[in-house]
């Protein structure tokens, strides 16, 4: 009796699970956002978040987007991967397969970003990073776009900046060898910096783990090297603690990062100790201008801060994803299908104007954009400084 | 030379909050054979308390009822903190603890892990997953000593801890209340009959090593501004590292064994690859386990203990 009814329990799930799938698609377009919600970052979750549900707005209050002449209802599917890889492929998984998404956003971190894209494109969805800088998550994946540039893109830039801004030689590297981001990006520009000032001019390369607090024997490392600049390519909990400790041992020589120093919480986190630093990001508030002053502005007054790059990047990301479905000409409900022609589209998206910069596709997944140097001011801001494009 | 006193400094300042969590991990498992392992989490608990209790006196002194100068407000967090943790720790015994006290071992030992989890959880259903940015309440000042640098926050960790672990050393050692613990370590079964309040003496152990957690918690929150609900799982266990290396009921092995670890990781980081540091830092100390497997000061179970 009891073997039967748990039976019938499943049966009835199995109608439940499969049933209305068929045509729940057909009506509304899913997209999933798959942030760190909690982790790590979760700064960079929010703003994941925000920037995905003000862009849900502005379809909703059109009545739904445009797609082959017909008006279609979109929903967005919030996954929390913890800010942890295994976490982003178990959400990437349950969007893709149980929501059945048509596109994916996210994840954000490279960390989380190379082994979901590994997920979507096995199961040949689309997928579109708006943040992860590591050429890993996009590399012989052609179901995953990005809407940043690239770490080997942010290392020569930066190695050039400071060569001319400071007419330094000699530079130290403090990474976490255990996050994709940092390792990746601190190789790069390893690479670029020897290449402009020959090798063995990177004379303290050092490095720690996640959750690392004390850098003072890495730091004590690298005051003694003689370096001149110090380039840590790590987020903003790691970057307060190491540029407060480098000035507690002495260190006077200017501290360099990538974007990944570009959250809000930065400055908030780390206080004076910030302030003249440069770092390399893909947007920069202060001073905008456009569309990108449109967002900045609808977005502090809805949550009360200055957006940071992940926000404006997410924004750009949910453009590109917009236009790709509407480039398809129309859906055929065939979620398969669907998928394969937005992935199409994507990768032929020509002069995209995003609030990041403009993008243009060229059959792979990774757009050619520029990047912004950006100097924290003495007010704490992020004050741009000059742009560098490839 | 002066990189080697430099990193002297640094491993004093990192060795001080091994050797104040491995005094609370210490204490329990020497007096009540029981590995707490929510101890990391009470830490990071007693840090949160610290950052609520500093808020909560900057918001009296800038209002202008009481004037308070800046280090009167950390001296009095650091109390007022390690009291409150102090109750965590008593509550924690009281609910995970004793009513597992004649259950297996193993019972009790994941009692410890789910307290941890639930300690991290409740953080971070509570107060959300965003850093806390701990408040700077005393100016950063840096002494330049022919080359080596030193902060007053450094010198006042180290001062601190060694003042906290001389303290517990001479309560355990001078005291009646102490010497109830050394009992309880010797003998379990045979202390309640000679009339001594069993329970009230773990809470004790409890509250004291709780309160020890929570004056690590806030120094670390001086020295390293940055808190997540998850920064004391890796202190808990290379803390325990350090409480079990001392030796089981001593007081003076847990502080050295702190400090010993701190050494060793910040030393390993300057000769080697930093890569490398805990692979080999905790090598070594694998290795002088495998010679002195009780510890340092830690005596085979059957000899007189000295806690």
């Amino acid at each position: 009796m009891r073997t039967r009814s748990l039976v019938g329990v499943f049966v009835l799930a199995g109608f439940l699970a499969f049933v209305p799938s068929g045509w729940v698609q057909a009506q509304t377009i899913k997209i999933g956002i798959n942030a760190p919600l909690t982790g790590d970052i979760p700064k960079v979750g929010e703003g994941t978040k925000f920037a995905a549900q003000m862009w849900l707005e502005d379809v909703k209050a059109a009545g739904g987007l445009t797609v082959g002449g017909k008006k279609v209802p979109v929903e967005l599917v919030i996954e929390d991967n913890e800010s942890k890889a295994e976490s982003a492929v178990k959400a990437a998984t349950k969007m893709i397969t149980e929501d059945e998404v048509l596109v994916m956003v996210g994840p954000q971190a490279s960390k989380q970003a190379i082994p979901a894209g590994g997920i979507a494109n096995n199961y040949k969805t689309p997928m579109v990073t708006p943040w992860s800088t590591n050429p890993d998550a996009t590399k012989d994946r052609p179901y995953v776009f990005r809407a940043c540039f690239l770490d080997p893109f942010q290392g020569p830039v930066l190695a050039n900046f400071i060569t001319e801004q400071f007419k330094f030689a000699k530079a130290a590297v403090l990474y976490d060898v255990a996050s994709d981001y940092p390792k990746g990006l601190a190789e790069f520009f390893k690479m670029a910096w020897e290449r402009l000032h020959g090798p063995g001019s990177v004379v303290a390369y050092e490095s720690f783990t996640t959750k690392d607090t004390d850098f003072s024997s890495q730091l004590t490392k690298i005051k003694n090297s003689g370096a001149q600049v110090l380039f840590t390519p790590q987020y903003y909990n790691e970057v307060a603690l190491i540029v407060q400790q480098a000035h507690q041992l002495g260190w006077k020589n200017p501290i360099v990062g990538s974007d990944s120093w570009g959250s809000a919480e930065t400055v908030s986190l780390c206080g004076k100790d910030c302030y003249g630093l440069f770092f390399s990001t893909h947007y920069a508030a202060a001073g905008a201008t456009g569309a990108t002053k449109e967002f900045i502005i609808r977005y502090q007054r809805k949550h009360g801060y200055v957006p940071d790059d992940v926000a404006a990047l997410t924004w750009d990301a949910m453009g590109l994803v917009q236009k790709a479905i509407q480039d398809t000409g129309g859906l055929t409900g065939d979620l398969k299908k669907d998928r394969d022609n937005v992935r199409s589209a994507l990768s032929q998206i020509k002069n995209f104007k995003g609030i990041t910069g403009d993008m243009t596709f060229s059959g792979g997944g990774d757009p050619s954009k520029c990047a912004v140097i950006v100097q924290i001011s003495d007010k704490g801001e992020f004050e741009f400084y000059k742009s560098a494009c490839p | 030379m002066v990189i080697f006193l430099q990193n002297l400094v640094n491993a004093l300042q990192w060795g001080s909050f091994y050797a104040l969590i491995a005094l609370g991990y210490s204490m329990v498992y020497s007096i009540l054979m029981l590995f707490n392992f929510a101890h990391g989490d009470i830490f990071m608990v007693g840090s949160y308390i610290g950052f609520g209790v500093s808020m909560g006196l900057i918001a009296l002194a800038s209002s202008g009822l009481v004037a308070m100068p800046n280090w009167l407000i950390l001296v009095l967090t650091i109390l007022f903190s390690m009291f409150l943790t102090s109750f965590v720790g008593m509550i924690v015994e009281r609910v995970g603890y004793r009513p597992l006290r004649d259950a297996p071992r193993a019972s009790a030992a994941i009692t410890g892990l789910m307290i941890g989890i639930i300690l991290e959880t409740g953080n971070l259903a509570l107060l959300g997953a965003r850093r806390v940015s701990f408040p700077s309440l005393i100016e950063t000042t840096t002494y330049d000593v022919s080359g080596v640098f030193v902060t007053n926050k450094k010198i006042m960790i180290v001062v601190v801890s060694l003042l906290l672990a001389f303290a517990l050393h001479q309560f355990v050692r001078r005291t009646r209340w102490g010497m109830a613990m050394r009992a309880m370590a010797f003998d379990f079964a045979v202390v309640p009959l000679m009339g001594v309040p069993v329970n009230t003496m773990a809470a004790l152990t409890f509250a004291i090593g709780s309160a020890l957690a929570a004056a690590a918690g806030i120094l670390f929150g001086v020295a390293y501004p940055v808190l997540d609900p998850y920064m004391g799982i890796l202190f808990g266990w290379k803390a325990f590292v350090a409480a079990i290396l001392g030796g089981r009921g001593s007081v003076m092995g847990a502080t050295l064994a702190g400090f010993l670890l701190g050494f060793t990781e910040i030393f390993v980081a300057m000769i080697f690859p930093s890569t490398l540091r805990d692979l080999i830092a905790y090598s070594i100390i694998l290795l002088i386990l495998t010679v002195r497997p009780h510890g340092f000061f830690g005596e085979p179970y059957s000899a007189r203990l000295r806690l």
